[in-house]
């Protein structure tokens, strides 16, 4: 199993949900988090004083799928977050030892 | 009695009450999240306080007919024989709109020492200065030495936001400056509650400077009509400014122009007329702005820019008003025109004497106050609360939930 985490821009949330559900992805967990990578920060005025604002706010989103469907998934997921311009965010792909579904107790790709 | 005046006088009594709270978003929007209910207390608090102190002495400090211009006597003590004041309209509903008045003042100066005072102690210092300081000062105005000499303010140039702007920078010498200031980003956490209480300062200071006609006359139209044009010009002034310093018209700028023209024109409000509320707004908005370098200069954390918004707008305002006052608005005597309207330089030398001795008198008694305090009970936050915030050190609350 792989648990896929994406760094997407907030506005693009819906668009990216909606290609996940086309392609049968049955849950995701979704954060509003703040960073900054290649885009950097921007700069606020209040009163003539400039601030560097640093943490740009992002969407993480996290998806566990098997191992069969990750590259699908990633390819969804890049996709439909794409505008071609910076800032459009990071996708990374990480093993999961154990999925446990809390309500029944069954585990692995039978919990997802 | 005329019931015509009565009635205007007590609507602007209520308008000049809503400002409190309107200032309270003003200013609560200006600072980190963690702050925000101390802030909005430090304001609504004076509601409860100095009501209570300006009923019992402020009053008839004020108004009780002492007989020298210096400090009233004790014949209103605890509002005794009000009546005894009625007139045009009952001293009583002079009582209710100089209540208000009270109210603010020492308000303003909680946008300078935001985020740093412990709350006793700030509870200790506007009680003390709304009868060591402001009480002297509004007699003085209003119903004392510098109105005989022929110095003039209508709504409180001088006694209000001169007055307050300088005990500003009086209690912040004394406190310091914020920990992080300088090099920690400290940006306004919620404008819009800013721009929700420039729209209510605005509405209510109709009544602040309207109400001051204490009458329900041309007078009192005149400076509805200057009230509202300088804050617009202000807000046009401060945005031109700005748009060409820093590239951007902000919202933040907006609110703080209009607020700039709104002080100029409150010692000035029943006496021009013609463009000049317009000339004095537009001024006032690009000085305030030009003033906000003086903190920088001086390392002074006036964190919300009470200096430059109130100190210098009420500088402006009341001297221009020695340039502007027109003689031949609603009675107002030939002797009390300005410069450019047939006066000679009398008056600004008067509004120039208003000014600085209301300053000084101000900045030192509020200094030796604050230095008081800070030695007895300490004024400002320890470091550790500080850090943590005013909500919760100060009243063990929180503004938002997370």
């Amino acid at each position: 199993m792989k648990l896929i985490t994406a760094i997407v821009k907030p506005f693009k949330l819906d668009d990216v949900k909606d290609a996940l559900k086309a392609n049968d992805v049955t849950g995701l967990t979704v954060s509003e988090v703040r960073g900054f990578g290649r885009q950097g920060g921007h700069t606020e005025t209040y009163r003539g004083a400039e601030y560097q604002i640093d943490f740009v706010p992002k969407v993480e989103i996290q998806v566990v799928v098997d191992d069969a469907r990750a590259d699908l998934v990633v390819d969804t997921i890049a996709a439909a977050a794409r505008t071609e311009k910076i800032g459009d965010g990071k996708i990374w792909v990480s093993s999961v030892d154990r999925v446990v579904r809390i309500r029944t107790g069954e585990e692995g790709d039978d919990a997802l | 009695m005329d019931s015509g005046n009565t009635a205007w006088v007590l609507v602007s009594a209520a308008l000049v009450l809503f400002m409190t709270p309107g200032l309270a978003f003003f200013y609560g929007g200006m600072v980190r999240s963690k702050n925000m209910l101390g802030m909005l207390m430090q304001n609504i608090f004076s509601m409860g306080l100095v009501s209570t102190i300006f009923a019992i002495v402020g009053f008839t400090l004020i108004f009780g007919d002492s007989g020298n211009g210096w400090i009233g006597n004790l014949d209103h003590f605890l509002l005794a024989d009000v009546s005894d004041l009625d007139g045009d309209i009952p001293g009583m509903a002079l009582v209710a709109f100089q209540m208000m008045f009270a109210v603010i003042t020492p308000a303003l100066i909680t946008g300078a020492t935001a985020d740093r005072l412990k709350f006793g102690s700030y509870a200790v210092l506007i009680g003390l200065w709304s009868v060591l300081v402001y009480v002297p000062a509004a007699k003085w105005v209003w119903n004392g030495w510098l109105l005989d000499r022929g110095a003039l303010d209508f709504a409180g140039g001088t006694a209000i936001h001169i007055n307050a702007g300088v005990a500003a920078l009086a209690v912040i010498l004394v406190i310091g400056n914020r920990k992080g200031h300088g090099h920690e980003p400290m940006p306004p956490h919620n404008l819009p509650f800013t721009v929700l209480g420039t729209g209510i300062l605005w509405f209510g200071w109709i009544g602040f400077n309207a109400g001051s006609a204490l009458a329900a006359n041309g007078q009192a139209a005149q400076a509805v009509v200057n009230t509202h044009l300088a804050a617009a010009t202000g807000m046009l002034g401060w945005l031109l400014i700005e748009r060409i310093k820093t590239g951007h018209a902000t919202t933040l700028g907006a609110c703080s122009g209009a607020v700039a023209g709104l002080v100029a024109i409150t010692p000035c409000a029943g006496f021009v007329g013609g463009a000049s509320p317009m000339i004095i707004g537009a001024i006032a908005g690009v000085l305030c702005y030009l003033a906000l370098g003086i903190k920088a200069k001086m390392n002074w954390d006036d964190s919300l820019d009470v200096i430059a918004v109130h100190l210098i707008g009420g500088v402006v305002g009341t001297l221009l008003l020695g340039f502007f006052a027109d003689g031949s608005i609603y009675g107002a005597p030939d002797a009390e025109a300005g410069l450019f309207y047939g006066g000679g330089i009398e008056l600004f030398l008067e509004q120039l004497l208003g000014a600085v001795f209301v300053g000084v008198f101000s900045f030192v008694v509020t200094f030796a106050i604050a230095k008081g305090i800070d030695a007895t009970m300490g004024l400002r936050l320890s470091e550790d609360d500080e850090l943590v915030g005013l909500d919760q050190t100060q009243h063990a609350e929180s503004a938002y939930q997370a």
